[in-house]
C-alpha cells in the first residue's frame, strides 16, 4: 500500500500534520472556519480569501488566521 | 425651540455620522451575552474589537459576530496588545482583511504595568496607515504637542487617555484636554481611564466630542445599569456643554429677588 506523504505545517502557532499536496481552501473546510468572518496570513503574508483554493501547502508553512473578539 | 439643538448637534468621524458619542470596548465581561446586552443599553453606535487567533480546536466557541451584528454596530478594531508599529500594522491590515473595516483604532503600548502609549512607534504607525488609506483614530497620552503632530500625520481623531487603562482614575488633566480641545477640531474622545459616569460627563463638559469606556462598564457590579449610566451621563455632559455653563465666582450671588421682601 502506498504511503500518504504528510507534510508539517505551523497553524496558528501549533504544530499541524497535513496531507502532502493539500490546499489552503481544504484545510480550511476541514477546520470549518467562517471564511467570511476571518482574515488569513500565509507565511506572513495576508492572503487573498478568494485565492485559497491555489495556495498548494509546503512543509513549514506558516498559518495565521485570525477574528475579531472582544476588546477595548 | 432650544431643546431641538442636540439632533442638529452631529458627531462625524471620518465624514460619517454617528448617533451616539459613547463608544463602548466589548472585553473583560462575564459572558458574550452579557457583553452584548451591555452594548445595546449602552446607545453605543461603535464598539471596539480586538483581533486575535481563531480557536481551531474549539469550534463551538461564540464568535464575537454571533451576538453584535457588524451591520448594526460600527467595530472598531484595535490594536491591544501590540508594543510596536510593526505589530500594530499587522493587526491592522489583518483586520482590514476580515470585511474592508478602514476606520481603526491604533494603540501602541509602551509600558505593561502602566500601559501608556508608546508615542514614537504611535505617530509612525499613524503616519503609515494614513497613507494606506485607514481612517486612523489614535490612542494617545494628553499632550497637546504628540496631539497637534498626530494631527498633521492624518489622524481622524485624537484619543487622549484620563488614566492608565483599566484604572478607573478618572481625568487626571483636566487642564491638558482643554488645550487640546482648543487647537484641533478632530474629533477629540477621551479613550481609557474612566471610572464611573461623571467622568464620562465631565469629559463631555470639557468640550469632549465623546468618550470610550470598556472596564467602568464590564467590570461594574452592574454592567447593564453602568451600561445605561454611561449612556445617559455623555448625553447630559454634551448637552451641559452646549449650554453654556455659569461663570464661576467667588462669593454668593441669591436666587431669590430681595425686593419685597417681609
Amino acid at each position: 500500500m502506498k504511503k500518504i506523504k504528510k507534510i508539517k505545517i505551523r497553524l496558528n502557532g501549533k504544530f499541524k500534520f497535513v496531507k502532502d499536496d493539500t490546499n489552503l481552501s481544504d484545510l480550511l473546510k476541514t477546520l470549518k472556519i467562517p471564511l467570511k468572518k476571518v482574515a488569513i496570513e500565509f507565511n506572513q503574508e495576508i492572503l487573498d480569501k478568494k485565492k485559497l483554493n491555489k495556495q498548494i501547502l509546503k512543509n513549514n508553512d506558516k498559518i495565521e488566521i485570525v477574528h475579531f473578539i472582544g476588546g477595548g | 425651540m432650544e431643546a431641538v439643538s442636540l439632533k442638529k448637534d452631529k458627531f462625524v468621524i471620518a465624514g460619517r455620522n454617528f448617533k451616539s458619542r459613547l463608544i463602548v470596548g466589548t472585553g473583560k465581561y462575564k459572558s458574550m451575552s452579557q457583553c452584548a446586552k451591555a452594548v445595546k443599553l449602552s446607545g453605543a453606535s461603535i464598539v471596539t474589537v480586538a483581533v486575535r487567533r481563531v480557536n481551531i480546536t474549539d469550534k463551538k466557541k461564540a464568535l464575537l459576530m454571533d451576538y453584535i451584528d457588524p451591520k448594526k454596530i460600527t467595530y472598531l478594531p484595535n490594536t491591544a496588545g501590540c508594543f510596536n508599529s510593526k505589530d500594530a500594522l499587522r493587526t491592522l491590515r489583518l483586520a482590514r482583511e476580515i470585511g474592508g473595516w478602514k476606520l481603526v483604532k491604533l494603540e501602541v503600548l509602551g509600558d505593561k504595568k502602566n500601559l501608556f502609549p508608546e508615542m514614537i512607534e504611535t505617530l509612525k504607525s499613524t503616519e503609515v496607515l494614513s497613507r494606506e488609506g485607514f481612517k486612523v483614530m489614535v490612542y494617545c497620552n494628553d499632550d497637546p504637542l504628540m496631539a497637534k503632530r498626530l494631527e498633521n500625520a492624518g489622524a481622524c481623531a485624537i484619543m487622549p487617555l484620563a488614566a492608565p487603562i483599566g484604572s478607573g482614575l478618572g481625568i487626571q488633566n483636566q487642564t491638558n484636554i482643554k488645550i487640546i480641545r482648543k487647537q484641533t477640531k478632530l474629533p477629540l474622545i477621551i479613550d481609557a481611564g474612566l471610572g464611573q459616569a461623571s467622568d464620562a460627563t465631565i469629559a463631555m463638559e470639557l468640550g469632549c466630542d465623546g468618550v470610550l469606556v470598556n472596564t467602568a462598564i464590564a467590570k461594574a457590579k452592574k454592567p447593564l445599569n453602568m451600561a445605561l449610566a454611561f449612556k445617559n451621563a455623555v448625553i447630559s455632559g454634551r448637552q451641559s456643554y452646549l449650554s453654556g455653563r455659569i461663570q464661576k465666582n467667588l462669593m454668593g450671588s441669591a436666587s431669590s429677588p430681595l425686593k419685597g421682601i417681609i
